[in-house]
């Protein structure tokens, strides 16, 4: 420790690093050429993978942590931080990534859940980022110690109507808090199946107490840029990037369009011959149980 | 207090947190992206987020010349963490754009990775009563220039060196630190106060 009085793993410590991403772009990377491809294009981040999700749905069976040496390689590539997934539940994969250094775990529906308890990410130094489709799931994260949110969408699907959906839903819920008598927020807490004092917290300041990412099938500039303007405090971009034409151009494109969000022109000029966006899936022709969403509530 | 504009390098970052800080010590606070908002800044802040994408992002929109150029003619700035090492001439590691008036050189992640993320109390030169600072995956200064005054400093405990992480340089003021995510107001009323003086 650099000074005698020096605390880790604090609150502050956690969502702060949250607040440093901002307004930025952390891009679903699978090794250290795509890391390098990321941090270049402006991404404040790098999710490290084995798969992406678009071909985690496509190769099936068990989606796992991903191997520790693909997460040092990813880490030693790039000085931008570099977060990595564990599957809901499985505490010790988080304890592995810990250990490995990564900056923040996701622990994400995209792989397949051990149990249907969440991790206690109190217990933990490393900062947590959860899916949430709603308030009252995203509040249930935060109550068991996520530093930070994203909507749940639906990954691998190049297709951003789930993330809006989510996204709304969320600003819905909240709006609605705001507006409750404060005799009626243990009945709404109950509705919500949340901590009482997190919807307490939320009615009175109107917003979530951590940062809230878009996440689930953005795939162009326009995508981001609309998650933007629904009140995301910035974008996860998965499949979008390295299953499309021109990876490093897209790349750019998005990161541009998620700063000037508001500014149709500049969406406009990056959006312009950008190549081949990934191929997307009609999310009404998923099978249940291909829907990652519904995984872990 | 006179009608103080404090623009906020917005291009990524926690700028929101450095605006309302700004605006709960009554000044004006606004967001700056371009050259054209730079223009009506009285001082400015470059905030925390990610240096690599700031800088790129920057240099892309034609920030960099306009906003090295007002900072050399005395325009008040405060750069926090990843402000910091936009401002430092350079870093011990791969190049980067930065804007090079603060005659720094900084070492990005300078305690480690994220778990090695800390809050601590420490003495400012010149400021009454300890602070209480966040450091998250905070750079720190490995050298610094003749005019570069050092306001506070951690010690390296692989070299027993001290390495500051508040400096001032004229019209320069820069943080390793987040003073923007606590609820202490004093580097920012130090910023308001050179613009102040002009």
């Amino acid at each position: 420790m650099p000074t005698s009085n020096a605390e880790t793993g604090t609150d502050l410590v956690k969502r702060g690093l949250a607040e440093m991403l901002k307004g930025g772009v952390i891009m679903d990377v699978v090794n250290a050429e795509q890391a390098k491809i990321a941090e270049e294009a402006g991404a404040v981040a790098v999710m490290a993978l084995e798969r992406v999700p678009a071909d985690i749905r496509a190769h099936g069976g068990v989606a796992r942590m991903a191997d520790p040496a693909k997460v040092d390689e990813i880490i030693n590539a790039v000085s931008i931080p570099v977060m990595a997934k564990s599957r809901i539940g499985h505490f010790v994969e988080a304890q592995v990534l810990q250990s490995l250094g990564v900056d923040y775990i996701d622990e994400s529906e995209v792989l397949s859940p051990v149990d249907t308890n969440h991790i206690d990410k109190w217990a933990f130094t490393v900062p947590f980022v959860c899916g949430a489709k709603d308030l009252g799931e995203a509040l249930r994260r935060i109550g068991e110690g996520a530093a930070m949110i994203r909507t749940k969408g639906e990954p691998g699907t190049g297709n951003v109507i789930e993330a809006v959906r989510h996204m709304r839903m969320m600003n819905r819920e909240i709006r609605e808090l705001t507006l409750t008598d404060p005799n009626e927020l243990m009945a709404a807490a109950k509705e919500l199946r949340a901590p009482y004092q997190l919807v307490k917290e939320v009615a009175s300041t109107g917003k979530l107490p951590v940062v809230n990412f878009a996440a689930g099938g953005i795939a162009t500039p326009s995508d981001a840029a609309l998650m933007m303007q629904l009140g995301c405090d910035g974008v996860f971009v998965g499949s979008g990037i390295f299953k499309s034409g021109d990876p490093a151009v897209r790349a750019r494109a998005i990161v541009e369009a998620t700063t000037f969000y508001k500014d149709a022109e500049k969406v406009a000029k990056v959006s312009r011959n950008l190549g081949e966006a990934m191929v997307g899936i009609n999310i009404d022709t998923l099978a249940p149980e291909d829907r990652m969403q519904d995984r872990g509530l | 207090m006179s009608e103080l504009r404090v623009g906020v390098l917005a291009l990524q970052g926690d700028f929101r947190e450095h605006i309302a800080m700004v605006r709960s010590i009554g000044a004006t606070a606004f967001e700056v992206r371009t050259p054209d908002d730079l223009a009506q800044a009285d001082a400015l802040i470059i905030p925390g987020g990610e240096s690599t994408a700031i800088g790129r992002l920057a240099r892309i929109y034609g920030m960099i010349d306009p906003m090295r150029s007002r900072i050399e003619s005395g325009l008040p700035v405060l750069g926090t963490c990843a402000g910091m090492i936009f401002l430092g001439s350079a870093t011990t590691g791969n190049d980067q754009p930065q804007l090079g008036v603060l005659d720094v050189v900084v070492e990005r992640n300078a305690f480690g990775r994220q778990v090695d993320s800390f809050e601590s109390e420490f003495e400012v030169t010149g400021f009454d009563g300890s602070m209480h600072a966040v450091f998250i995956r905070a750079p720190w200064i490995h050298k610094v220039g003749a005019d570069v005054e050092i306001l506070a400093a951690v010690t390296d405990p692989s070299t027993g060196d001290d390495r500051p992480v508040f400096v001032r340089q004229a019209n320069i003021l820069a943080t390793s630190f987040h003073p923007e995510l606590t609820d202490d107001t004093r580097v920012h009323e130090a910023l308001l106060a050179m613009a102040e003086e002009r």
